[in-house]
């Protein structure tokens, strides 16, 4: 039993750490786009799903309203709602807990837990709350510091995290591009928002590619 | 309130409703296939245009500069299979290479 145990723990623990790390990424991506070092950490506090995360500093940064910025990060954030469904079964917990639970679904919580399928309903519980806690706090620290960090900065430019932070979009979703059509989908989707960045408002470019996904989806 | 609270507020109100909801509502009704692509699709297709708009844009415009380097180191670790960190890293020194000495 207690092999077992370990092992699932070992599996959230290491990729709490490895994600949490990216956190230094983000303060720093925060920060170099105007947020100060608290909305840096209230944002991995209280959105806490990376990419959503990532997309508000991004939009806000270059140019867009907070309706974008929101709008955007929200799209991002559907995808969590897609994982509660599948994870609520699997937990069955109710009131605080399930608000708890709630917070800390996120792709990796999710992940660890399906991952841990073989090892049986128990462990996916395992995996799902010590990967979610475990993220959290990594996640937090980290943020914490890359925002710290990039403020003691200066001029981001001359530290290259202006060009951190599209890596970071990348880094992101390159490991979503597995079949030829999500490639063809994503250089289409980056054409599309470059050729309308100088015509529509910052942050409707980035928005208006969640229609085409939407479309492409539902036409197959 | 300044648009930098809004959209921290704004977003973290909007992420933990989208997580709940997916806790509270019965599992058939998001579990249909072209929902499930749709859901697949959405991050696709924003990342990239997020990555196309913060490597050539300034505002408005846009522009080429060092972070088109930076990008292309990217690319270029994630081909050869590097970690996240090492990613971001790579392209951040790429480019306060081209920036501070070009």
């Amino acid at each position: 039993m207690s092999r077992v145990v370990s092992a699932t723990f070992r599996d959230s623990l290491s990729v709490s750490l490895t994600v949490g790390a990216y956190g230094v990424a983000f303060g720093a991506a925060a920060v170099a786009n105007g947020f100060s070092v608290i909305q840096s950490c209230f944002l991995s506090l209280l959105t806490f799903s990376g990419a959503s995360q990532f997309a508000v500093v991004g939009v806000i940064g270059a140019g867009g309203t907070s309706i974008s910025a929101i709008t955007t990060a929200s799209l991002l954030g559907l995808r969590n709602a897609l994982y509660g469904v599948i994870m609520a079964p699997r937990l069955q917990v109710h009131g605080i807990k399930r608000a708890i639970a709630a917070h800390i679904t996120i792709d990796e919580s999710t992940g660890v837990a399906l991952g841990q399928e073989v090892r049986g309903a128990d462990q996916m519980r395992k995996g799902f709350w010590y990967t979610g806690i475990g993220v959290f706090i990594f996640w937090n620290l980290f943020t914490l510091a890359g925002a710290l960090g990039a403020q003691a900065m200066g001029d981001i430019r001359a530290f290259g995290l202006d060009s951190a932070v599209p890596a970071a979009f990348l880094g992101l979703v390159w490991p979503r591009l597995k079949k030829n059509s999500d490639r063809a989908l994503a250089v289409g989707c980056a054409l599309f928002a470059i050729a309308m960045t100088p015509i529509l408002p910052a942050g409707l470019p980035i928005i208006a590619t969640a229609f085409i996904a939407i479309a492409v989806g539902l036409r197959k | 309130m300044n648009a930098y609270w809004i959209a921290t507020i704004g977003t973290s109100v909007i992420a933990f409703l989208l997580k709940y909801s997916g806790h509270s509502v019965p599992e058939k009704w998001l579990s249909h296939p072209r929902i499930q692509r749709v859901n697949t699709l959405i991050p696709i297709a924003l990342l990239s245009a997020l990555v196309a708009v913060q490597s050539f844009s300034e505002k408005s415009a846009l522009m080429i500069d060092q972070r088109l380097v930076g990008l292309s180191v990217a690319m270029l670790a994630l081909m050869l299979k590097a970690p996240f960190p090492v990613v971001v890293l790579s392209a951040a020194l790429s480019s306060a290479a081209v920036y501070n000495w070009l």
